[in-house]
């Protein structure tokens, strides 16, 4: 599958819309009737209580769920439902809560996974491995060392990622994703379990990989802090309804989201 | 004939353009980039250094003018320094660590005209300093990352002003500048460094190139070092002997030096690499050791056993070996199999497989430590140096090794014991003054060339080796007149694992007390061994089970003291262990990592004074500054532990390694 055509999205214009989003594990119902979008070179935060549906959210949006109700416009397309491949090679590119990499293989290898999409050769070329095969392995590799050095990972290129830190491995995921060079990035909780001066790092990477390689970034974060310094916009879940949307300041002071917080019974 | 034509090259622009000639496709400078090694050669780096030169000449850098050198060890920063020289210039690195406050005090100092750095963390550093440095007009940045948003007025990229230089070459400006490097003369001034200084302001050494190359082609000589060797430039290119080492030994002889990738990749790169010749302080190799020991405690039983057992082979012959001396035939058939089956792997792992000489210096290295390295069949040994004699004074000749000594005077250094202890020296790479500080010179050099080095030690009768305690200043008497070197006490405990730092206190006192820094890697493997519970730095030192640990050390320490007759009297009455680690950024250590005793005792006053006067614990509230600037607290209860102290015995003779 190739990138949808449709011609560039420009800069402020809307990347991606959910619409009436509804989704239901037998009888809980994980999301009702959400909509919001994300416009190109943001970063939208997604936040909430535990269990509002922000996860969800984002599974939904790259296809690993299927909504039952509502439509996800992206890149002016169209779709009741997206297969994840399709998602990935439109562009849409993302890291997990409970990190997902290749525990046994090393950094280097893992972050080489995310070119796999931009690999034009064939298995049987690879095999063989030398002449054009080769030459693409050396760019695709070129790229990977890029993605290292911009993340400062270079001390763990060949350790195998099981063995790092909680922190280093957010950190490889981050760089797997970066290595899809994806339009459209979605992070759940890349700060979670993180020590102070780690997420400041990290914030410092997102801020960097939405200036200089113009992606949009779609977050899910706990830290308000880094939610409110982090973010363009902010759309507020709770029991997988929405229920606020708008600037960080905006939504710092609506009465639903203090209410959400802070725990009044509904 | 070629020997004697180089030696008539004053200055290292010129041995640039000799090198470039008489060994062009050799290897002059390495660094290791997106994961591969990059090489230029002695003719590609002329070239850089050229068109760099020439650029920094269109930006209006003019001879005597002072060119800031900042960041980590990268090929286009030793360029830099040879760049300014070209155009007579003189380049004033400073230490990339240094926080903003620190870095414009050297800046205004030496009145910086150009600053080179290597990133924009540092471009940020120097713009929010701007305001106090009147004389700087650019800031050159290596890495582009990350200043794309800057006011480019003042800013330029290394390849911006390489690109300037190109631009200008063709014309007057490219034959101007060899003229320009005709007209640097030996007795000029080659670099200006700035010592971080146990006390007061830092202090600018200035060096000519008679000294740093005199002194460089002397080292070269004394060790045999050609075109052929290998190192690595992983120390602070602002330290004195990352400068003569990575920068005028490498211009003298010729041969190639490896940038590594990053701080945290050197164990790695130093392993690809393999060096022949290694120059490191101290605390490097007792590192590696630690980190040793650290993974061999994780290792499979099988592993451990053998480990120990070669190790003690090693004990007995490796050190024999090395010095040429007779060794049973058996031993050596062990030696030989260890050899196979340990040494080797483990000096590849370390990057030594191909060295021929190391280096330590800065500091007094463990026994312990300089056995296990020179066991394994690594030709380690000490030097004695100082930024004001261009490095070294003196060295250990091969086969002439001893775990404390410091060597013999090194060709062309005379050095003398003054009658108050004090070591002095007089050599032709001595200093030529504190930039903009005559008091400070006149008192360190005498009219006639002696330097105070400040250290106190004398000359060993038995070896004719020079052995240094201490600090001039800091030998003091305890209240009833015993000798008290506090280096030594501190040195002897830091020689275990668990204690990264010691700060030991008895002049004009009572008895000797010290506070110590708990290892965290070392003892917090200790703790997951040992299921010892903790949730930070703090919490973890003043765990009862750490004091025990550290008070058996302490015991033995002292034991040890008991036996070596006039340091009997000073043995540790009391001790604490600090709940926080001593850290540069709080000026607690210097920047090369010394402690900074007087302050430490301003600071822990609390403290200091609960080791004098009876208390079980005090209380302590302790201002920190974080790597941003910012400041915090940390606030805790300090227990102190009284220690047993033993009657002077005999001291044995202890064998000389």
């Amino acid at each position: 599958m190739r990138a949808p055509s449709g011609g560039e999205i420009a800069s402020g214009e809307v990347l991606l819309a959910v619409e009436n989003i509804s989704l239901s594990f037998g009888g809980i119902k994980a999301l009702s009737n959400v909509s919001f979008d994300i416009r190109k070179g943001e970063v939208r935060a997604i936040i909430g209580p535990n269990g509002a549906g922000k996860t969800s959210m984002l599974n939904v949006v790259n296809g690993f769920y299927h909504p039952d109700e509502g439509r996800i416009t992206y890149r002016r397309q169209t779709r009741h439902r997206m297969k994840p491949y399709e998602a990935a090679a439109s562009g849409i590119a993302r890291t997990f809560q409970n990190v997902a990499l290749f525990k046994g293989m090393s950094t280097l290898d893992n972050i080489m996974t995310g070119r796999t999409l931009k690999m034009r050769k064939g298995v049987l070329s690879q095999m063989i491995y030398w002449g054009a095969s080769q030459k693409e392995e050396i760019e695709h590799r070129e790229f990977v060392e890029r993605i290292i050095d911009f993340l400062e990972i270079e001390h763990i290129r060949k350790a195998p990622v099981g063995k790092l830190p909680y922190g280093l491995q957010k950190r490889v995921e981050l760089g797997r994703a970066l290595a899809m060079e994806p339009e459209l990035l979605l992070l759940d909780e890349p700060m979670a379990g993180m020590n102070l001066e780690e997420k400041l790092d990290m914030c410092r990477f997102i801020l960097t990989v939405k200036d200089s390689f113009n992606t949009t970034i779609a977050l899910i974060e706990h830290d308000m802090g880094v939610v409110m310094d982090l973010s363009d916009r902010v759309v507020v879940l709770d029991h997988g309804q929405k229920i606020a949307d708008g600037t960080p300041a905006e939504v710092q002071g609506n009465k639903a989201v203090i209410d959400a917080y802070l725990g009044v019974a509904h | 004939m070629s020997a004697d034509a180089t030696s008539l090259v004053d200055t290292f622009p010129k041995l640039l353009l000799i090198n470039a000639v008489r060994r062009g496709n050799r290897p002059s400078i390495r660094e290791k980039d997106f994961g591969i090694w990059h090489t230029w050669t002695w003719a590609q780096v002329l070239e850089e250094v050229r068109l760099f030169s020439i650029g920094l000449s269109v930006l209006g850098l003019k001879r005597d003018e002072k060119v800031a050198i900042i960041g980590a060890n990268r090929p286009r920063l030793y360029w830099t320094m040879c760049a300014a020289q070209a155009l007579g210039a003189i380049p004033v690195p400073i230490y990339q660590d240094s926080v903003a406050d620190e870095m414009a005090f050297v800046l205004a100092h030496a009145g910086v005209r150009i600053a080179v750095v290597e990133n924009q963390e540092q471009v940020d550093k120097i713009l929010s300093i701007s305001d106090r440095l009147p004389t700087l007009s650019h800031i050159i940045y290596d890495e582009e990352r990350g200043s794309q948003d800057y006011d480019r007025t003042r800013l330029k990229s290394f390849n911006e002003v390489q690109e300037m230089g190109r631009a200008a070459s063709n014309k007057q400006a490219g034959s101007n500048w060899e003229k320009e490097i005709a007209r640097g003369k030996g007795a000029d001034t080659a670099v200006i460094l700035y010592t971080s200084g146990t006390t007061g302001q830092p202090k600018g050494v200035v060096l000519t190139f008679d000294a740093t190359i005199t002194s460089s082609r002397n080292a070269n000589t004394f060790d045999e070092l050609d075109e052929h060797e290998e190192v690595l430039a992983y120390l602070p290119m602002a330290w004195v002997g990352d400068h003569i080492f990575s920068y005028a030994q490498s211009y003298v002889a010729g041969f190639c030096v490896n940038c590594p990738e990053s701080p945290e990749t050197v164990i790695q790169d130093r392993r690809e690499v393999g060096p022949t010749y290694v120059f490191a302080p101290p605390r490097i190799y007792e590192n590696l050791l630690t980190l040793t020991m650290v993974r061999m405690e994780d290792a499979s039983a099988f592993k451990r056993k053998m480990f120990h057992y070669f190790l003690d082979v090693a004990r007995r012959y490796g050190e024999k070996i090395l010095n040429r001396q007779s060794v049973p035939l058996h031993g050596r058939l062990l030696y030989w199999l260890g050899n196979i089956l340990m040494y080797g792997p483990m000096k590849n792992r370390y990057g030594f497989s191909r060295l021929r000489v190391a280096y330590t210096a800065g500091e007094a290295i463990g026994p312990e430590i300089f056995r296990y390295y020179r066991s394994l069949g690594i030709n380690l040994k000490q030097l004695y140096g100082s930024t004001e004699a261009s490095v070294y004074i003196t060295a250990q000749p091969d086969g002439e090794i001893y775990a404390d000594t410091v060597g013999k005077p090194n060709i062309g250094v005379e050095v003398r014991v003054a009658d108050n202890g004090e070591v002095m020296f007089r050599s032709p790479g001595v200093f030529t003054g504190y930039y903009k500080d005559p008091e400070r010179t006149e008192q360190t050099k005498t009219p006639d060339g002696w330097v105070h080095t400040g250290d106190a030690g004398f000359f060993d009768p038995k070896t004719g080796h020079l052995k240094i305690i201490d600090r001039a200043k800091d030998v003091g008497r305890l209240k009833d007149n015993t000798l008290f070197a506090p280096k030594y006490i501190e040195n002897k405990l830091k020689f275990y694992p668990n204690i990264k730092e010691a700060v030991a206190f008895g002049d004009k006192r009572d008895y000797v007390a010290v506070m110590l820094n708990i290892d965290l890697v070392a003892v917090g493997s200790w703790a997951e061994r040992n299921n010892v519970i903790y949730g930070s730095y703090q919490e973890l030192a003043a765990h009862p089970k750490v004091y025990e640990m550290l008070a058996e050390h302490v015991d033995a320490v002292n034991r040890s003291l008991a036996q070596e007759g006039p340091m009997a009297g000073a043995q540790i009455k009391r001790f604490l262990i600090l709940h926080k680690e001593l850290d540069a950024d709080d000026g607690e250590l210097t920047r090369t990592q010394k402690v900074r005793r007087g302050f430490i005792s301003e600071r822990y006053e609390p403290l200091a004074q609960g080791l004098y006067n009876g208390s079980k614990e005090v209380n302590i509230s302790t201002e920190v500054t974080f790597e941003d600037g910012r400041k915090g607290a940390i606030q805790g209860l300090v227990k102190i532990v009284d220690m047993n102290v033993y009657p002077a015995t005999a001291p044995e003779m202890e064998q000389a390694a």
